[in-house]
C-alpha cells in the first residue's frame, strides 16, 4: 500500500494528528476535572496568604540553608574521594570505590535515618555539630559526596595529560600540579553538572520531613505538610510546591546555559 | 661515575619499554654545555621517549641519565628539584588554559620557586619581552595563535632559569607561516649559549644552529656527528631514506601512501 501523499503532504497530516491528540487531551482534563474540588482544596487564597512571610523567612530559608550546607560538605568530601578513587595507592582507590558504590546503591532517606538514629547510638555523647542543621548537612553530604565523586572523577581525568606533564616539568610536585593546576581545570568542567547536583538537594532536603526537627528547623516539604494538617486544607503543599519550583527552575535554566556554553568551548 | 664536569646531559645505556614494546634500545648520548643537539629520525623511532626520559616523565627500564653532574635516574634523587633545571617544551604548547599569558609565567615561580609576586612578575614580563609578546601580558592562551602560544610556552620555561632545554618537534603544530617565529626565538636561545636538545623535523634549523645532529630509527642512534655532514652527507643508508623523505616527500618513491598517513597522524 504506497501512499500518493508527498513528503511535505505527509508531514502536515502527522503533525495536525498529533496536534489533535494533544487538544483532545487538554480539552477532557479541563471537561472532567472536579475543578471547584480542586480549588477549594489546593488553592484558598486567603490560607495561601497566611503562609507568608513565614514560609519564605522560615521554610524557604531553612530549605536553602540545608541544601547549602549539604553541598559544601558533600562537595569537599567528593572531591577527596574522587583523589583517593584516582591514587596510585590501591586501599585508597578500593575504600573510594567501596563508598561511591554504596552510598549511591542505598535510598538517601535509609541514610537520613541511620544518621538520625545509628549516629549517636554508635557514638554516645558525641553530638553531630550544628544540631539538625549538621545532621542535614552530614546526610545530604554522604550521598551527594558519592555522585559528586565520580562527577569530578571524570572532570579530572577530562583535562590533558599534557597540563599535568607541563606543570611536572616546571618542577611542581604531583600534589601541586593537582591543586594549582588540573583541579581548577576539572572545577570548570564539571560545573555544570555540579549545578545540576545542587537541584537535586534542593529538592533531597525535603528528607528532613523524617528527622524530628524543631518548628524553626522546618524547611518547605514539613512546613507545607504541617500546615496542610492544621488547616485540613492542601494549599500550604501547593505553595511550598511553588517555592520549590521559583529556585529549581533558574538553576535548571543556568545548568542549560552554563552547558551551552562549556560545549562551545570544548 | 663521575659525570660532573664533563657534559651538561649525560646518557648512558638507556633502554625504554613500554610492555614488551622496548622503544629505546640502548642509548649513549652526550650534551656539553652550551652545546645545541638537534635529534631527528622517522615517526616511532624514540625521540620523544627519549626527550621524556632526560627529564623523568618517563621512567627508563635501564640505563642512567645526567642533568648538570646529577643523576636523574637515582631513585633517591628530588626529582621536582632536578626538573626545576631542566625547561621543557611540547608539541601541543601545554599552555595553562585556565589563567593569563603572564600567570602562566608567574604561577610556576612562585608556586616552585618560592618567589615574591613582584619578582615573578619582573622575570616574566623579561621573559615575554625576550619572546617578544609582552603585549599578551593579560590575554588568555586561547586568544592567542599557535605560534605565539608556542612562544609564551618557551618564555614560561626560561622564567625558571633553566641550565637546560629540551624541545620535543616545537613547531610541528603550527601553521608553516608561523614556524618561523619559533625557530627565531630558539636561534636567539641557542646563540645566547642555552644547552639545548631539539627533536624536530626542521632540517634547516638542524643545519644552520645545531652544534651536532644525531639521527635515531628503531630505538638506536644510527648516526650522529655535525650537522653538515649527517644532514649534508649522511654516511648511512637509512639517514639517506630518511632525510630523502623529510626534504622532499613528494619523490620518496615507497611507501607512498603510508606516509602520507603517518603524516596526517602527526598533523594536530
Ligand atoms: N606511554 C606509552 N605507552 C605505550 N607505548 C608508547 C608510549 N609512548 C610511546 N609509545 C610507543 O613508543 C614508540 C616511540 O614513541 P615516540 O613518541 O618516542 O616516537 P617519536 O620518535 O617521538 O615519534 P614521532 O615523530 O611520531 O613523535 C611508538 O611506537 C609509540 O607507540
Ligand atoms: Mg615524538
Amino acid at each position: 500500500m504506497t501512499s500518493r501523499l508527498t513528503r511535505r503532504q505527509r508531514r502536515r497530516v502527522s503533525q495536525g494528528v498529533q496536534y489533535a491528540v494533544f487538544a483532545a487531551a487538554v480539552a477532557a482534563v479541563a471537561v472532567l476535572a472536579d475543578w471547584e474540588r480542586l480549588r477549594n482544596q489546593f488553592a484558598q487564597r486567603d490560607l495561601a496568604r497566611e503562609l507568608f512571610p513565614e514560609i519564605i523567612t522560615t521554610a524557604l530559608r531553612n530549605t536553602v540553608v540545608y541544601t547549602v550546607s549539604g553541598f559544601a560538605f558533600g562537595l569537599a568530601l567528593g572531591l577527596v574521594i574522587a583523589l583517593m578513587r584516582l591514587s596510585s595507592v590501591a586501599p585508597y582507590r578500593w575504600v573510594a570505590g567501596v563508598y561511591i558504590e554504596f552510598f549511591r546503591g542505598l535510598p538517601a532517606l535509609l541514610i537520613f535515618i541511620f544518621v538520625g538514629v545509628a549516629v549517636p547510638l554508635a557514638f554516645p555523647g558525641t553530638e553531630i555539630p550544628g544540631g539538625t542543621y549538621g545532621k542535614v548537612a552530614l546526610g545530604l553530604g554522604l550521598v551527594a559526596a558519592a555522585y559528586m565523586a565520580e562527577t569530578i572523577r571524570a572532570g579530572i581525568q577530562a583535562v590533558p595529560r599534557g597540563q599535568m606533564e607541563a606543570a611536572r616539568s616546571l618542577g611542581f610536585s604531583h600534589a601541586r600540579a593537582m591543586v594549582s593546576v588540573v583541579i581548577p581545570q576539572a572545577l570548570r568542567i564539571v560545573i555544570p553538572p555540579l549545578t545540576n547536583e545542587l537541584v537535586l538537594l534542593f529538592k533531597d532536603s525535603s528528607l528532613v520531613l523524617f528527622l524530628g526537627v524543631t518548628l524553626e528547623e522546618r524547611e518547605l516539604t514539613k512546613f507545607g505538610r504541617d500546615l496542610a494538617s492544621q488547616t485540613a486544607n492542601s494549599t500550604p503543599i501547593l505553595v511550598a510546591g511553588l517555592c520549590y519550583l521559583l529556585v529549581t527552575v533558574p538553576l535548571g535554566f543556568l545548568v542549560r546555559r552554563l552547558e551551552a556554553r562549556t560545549g562551545r568551548a570544548g | 661515575m663521575d659525570a660532573g664536569g664533563r657534559a651538561e646531559i649525560e646518557v648512558r645505556g638507556l633502554r625504554k619499554a613500554f610492555g614488551d614494546h622496548e622503544v629505546l634500545r640502548g642509548i649513549d648520548l652526550e650534551v656539553a654545555r652550551g652545546e645545541v643537539v638537534c635529534v631527528i629520525g622517522p615517526s616511532g623511532s624514540g625521540k620523544s621517549t627519549l626527550l621524556r626520559c632526560v627529564n623523568l616523565l618517563e621512567e627508563p627500564t635501564a640505563g642512567r641519565v645526567f642533568v648538570g653532574g646529577t643523576e636523574v635516574t637515582d631513585p633517591d634523587v628530588d626529582i621536582d628539584a632536578v626538573r626545576r633545571r631542566i625547561g621543557m617544551v611540547f608539541q601541543q604548547f601545554n599552555l595553562f588554559p585556565h589563567v593569563t599569558v603572564e600567570e602562566n609565567l608567574t604561577l610556576p615561580q612562585r608556586r616552585v620557586l618560592g618567589r615574591d609576586g613582584e619578582a615573578a612578575a619582573r622575570v616574566a614580563r623579561e621573559n615575554l619581552e625576550r619572546v617578544g609578546l609582552l603585549e599578551k601580558a593579560a590575554a588568555y592562551p586561547a586568544k592567542l595563535s599557535g605560534g605565539q602560544q608556542q612562544r609564551v610556552a618557551i618564555a614560561r620555561a626560561l622564567a625558571m632559569d633553566p641550565e637546560v632545554m629540551l624541545f620535543d618537534e616545537p613547531t610541528s603544530a603550527l601553521d608553516p607561516e608561523l614556524v618561523g617565529d619559533v625557530l627565531a626565538v630558539m636561534r636567539g636561545l641557542a646563540g645566547d649559549g642555552m644547552t639545548m636538545m631539539v627533536v624536530t623535523h626542521e632540517m634547516s634549523f638542524a643545519r644552520e644552529v645545531a652544534d651536532r645532529v644525531v639521527f635515531m630509527d628503531g630505538g638506536r642512534i644510527v648516526e650522529e656527528g655535525p650537522a653538515e655532514q649527517v644532514v649534508g652527507a649522511p654516511r648511512q643508508a637509512r639517514t639517506r631514506d630518511f632525510l630523502t623523505r623529510v626534504l622532499d616527500p613528494a619523490a620518496a618513491a615507497p611507501p607512498g601512501p603510508e606516509s602520507a598517513a603517518d603524516r596526517a597522524d602527526r598533523a594536530p
